[in-house]
């Protein structure tokens, strides 16, 4: 099948300053892709770029023939200035049904809140929101930005879940950005390391052992996956040690 | 029945009331309020334009307007913050529009009339300019509606949904030049951002969606218009500022039930 879309040999720049440097990546219908990279390594550039806000120095981005995409901000602050309830806030920019509305808050998980005002949720109801919004004209591709920030463990595990819920019921491609590996390799199809260009990229398990990753984030964060087969015989003993080190890498 | 000023006055009152109503609540959600302030001050320097080439005030204020605006939007976020940017260049136009009216001979103009509006003096040209723009303005805000909600939301949303932010902007920018340029006469240059930004303040409490918060400050600008002009009959005060009078007082109100609600 096509690739829905494909980056050739793009650069970024914000002014004079390169943001990202001949980067060559294609997403293919269904998979699940995610972005890894320090700070200020240009993942959420990438995430503009695809989207259309950000325009590539050089080099080219197609995107597939009427490509819809759902896209969820890293952060999104809607001053308390503008009243808008949830609601209507999934009306936005196309008009749906209060039945539409109903059902998509309730597979989100968070049927009570339409008619509450959006500056009023709590951060996990919020990114809830903003995937239910996402999802309402079944995406061929969705974008995470490290849509998980403010959650807590428990919490964007559950919410990780439920993206590979969407992807199995949608079929849709998912391309995330994340701090949190141990979490999101496991639901990944393909890793891509970022850091101003491609370092590496390939199932979770060989990106998590190239010298590239390693160099970037440390040893280790080489027990992120071991700390995730480890989820499944309920020992959390490295949790600790690998966030810290990771925090550390960042 | 428009033979009569006050009928006249009236009808030029409510008309600005209504556009400027749901601008008025872009410009409080984006956090615009100086820039339709300096967009008022700047068409000072229109208005010396329009005196000294001799075409129509309206059509002076608005090519400055849009100028002033559309320069703003353009050089903002390149190392100035929009704040500095619309100090320079609002205190720079009112600054060479004073200086360009002194050189104006022979034309004795009124200058108060332009800073503070001149109602009772609308016209039939000026009542069909300013219903003209009113409508167009409110056409441009309906039609783009969905779209200048979004993109105020947030740029990146707009964006990934194929919609382009800067041009809901501009679209912006072109409809504030308007209700700047057809609001002169009614209110004057120094009261024109009042008329924007307080009947939106005061509908916000009153409010839990944005098309009922852009209803109720027209609501509410309606009845500030028409109430200040009673007013002012009565009293023999200036129409303009009598109406943002009114305007603050209901926003005195609104705020109150606001209060007392918490």
């Amino acid at each position: 099948m096509n690739a829905l879309v494909d980056f050739n040999n793009v650069n970024l720049k914000y002014g004079a300053q390169k943001v990202l440097e001949d980067v060559n990546i294609s997403i293919a219908p269904g998979e699940i892709v995610t972005i890894v990279g320090p700070n200020g390594s240009g993942k959420s550039s990438l995430l503009r770029a695809l989207i259309g806000a950000l325009k590539p120095a050089s080099g080219q981005i197609s995107r597939a023939m009427g490509l819809r995409i759902g896209y969820v901000p890293q952060k999104l602050h809607i001053d308390p200035t503008l009243p808008m309830t949830v609601k209507r806030f999934l009306s936005l920019p196309v008009k749906i049904s209060d039945t539409d509305a109903s059902e998509a808050l309730r597979r989100a998980g968070v049927p009570d809140l339409g008619s509450r005002q959006m500056s009023n949720l709590s951060g996990g109801q919020f990114q809830r929101v903003l995937l239910a919004r996402a999802l309402l004209h079944k995406p061929q591709l969705l974008l995470l930005d490290e849509a998980t920030q403010g959650l807590d463990q428990p919490g964007s595990a559950a919410f990780y879940h439920h993206i590979e819920k969407v992807r199995d019921e949608l079929n849709c491609a998912v391309l995330m950005i994340s701090h949190e590996l141990h979490v999101v390799m496991s639901a990944s199809d393909r890793v891509i390391c970022l850091n101003g260009h491609v370092c590496c990229e390939g199932k979770p398990d060989v990106v998590a052992s190239a010298p590239e990753y390693r160099a970037l984030f440390g040893s280790g964060t080489g027990g992120a996956l071991a700390l995730y087969r480890h989820d499944h015989d309920h020992v959390h003993g490295h949790e600790c040690d690998h966030d810290h080190s990771h925090e550390a890498a960042e | 029945m428009l033979d009569s000023f006050l009928v006249r006055a009236a009808l030029a009152g409510l008309g600005v009331a209504l556009a400027a109503a749901p601008l008025g609540c872009f410009v409080v959600w984006r956090r615009m309020a100086y820039f339709g302030d300096a967009t008022a001050h700047a068409s000072i320097l229109g208005v010396a334009l329009a005196l000294s080439f001799n075409m129509s005030v309206f059509a002076g204020v608005l090519v400055v307007a849009l100028v002033m605006a559309t320069s703003v939007s353009t050089l903002s976020g390149r190392g100035y913050a929009m704040d500095t940017l619309l100090g320079v260049m609002a205190h720079s136009a009112i600054a060479f529009g004073l200086v360009a009216v002194s050189f104006l001979d022979g034309v004795r103009i009124d200058l108060m009339a332009y800073l503070f509006g001149d109602i009772l003096a609308v016209g039939r040209v000026d009542l069909a300019v300013i219903w003209g723009g009113a409508l167009l303005v409110l056409a441009l805000v309906g039609w783009r509606w969905q779209q200048l909600l979004l993109s105020t939301v947030s740029p990146d949303l707009a964006q990934a949904s194929g919609i382009d932010p800067k041009r809901e902007q501009l679209i912006l920018t072109i409809a504030l030049a308007v209700v700047v340029a057809v609001a002169i006469k009614v209110v004057g240059v120094l009261l024109i951002a009042a008329l924007l930004v307080i009947p939106a303040a005061a509908a916000r409490p009153l409010a839990q969606t944005p098309e009922r918060m852009a209803a109720i400050a027209a609501v509410i600008g309606g009845v500030s218009a028409l109430g200040g002009l009673q007013l002012a009959y009565r009293f023999d005060t200036p129409a303009g500022p009598t109406m943002v009078c009114v305007a603050a007082v209901l926003f005195g109100l609104s705020s109150v039930v606001s209060l007392s609600r918490a």
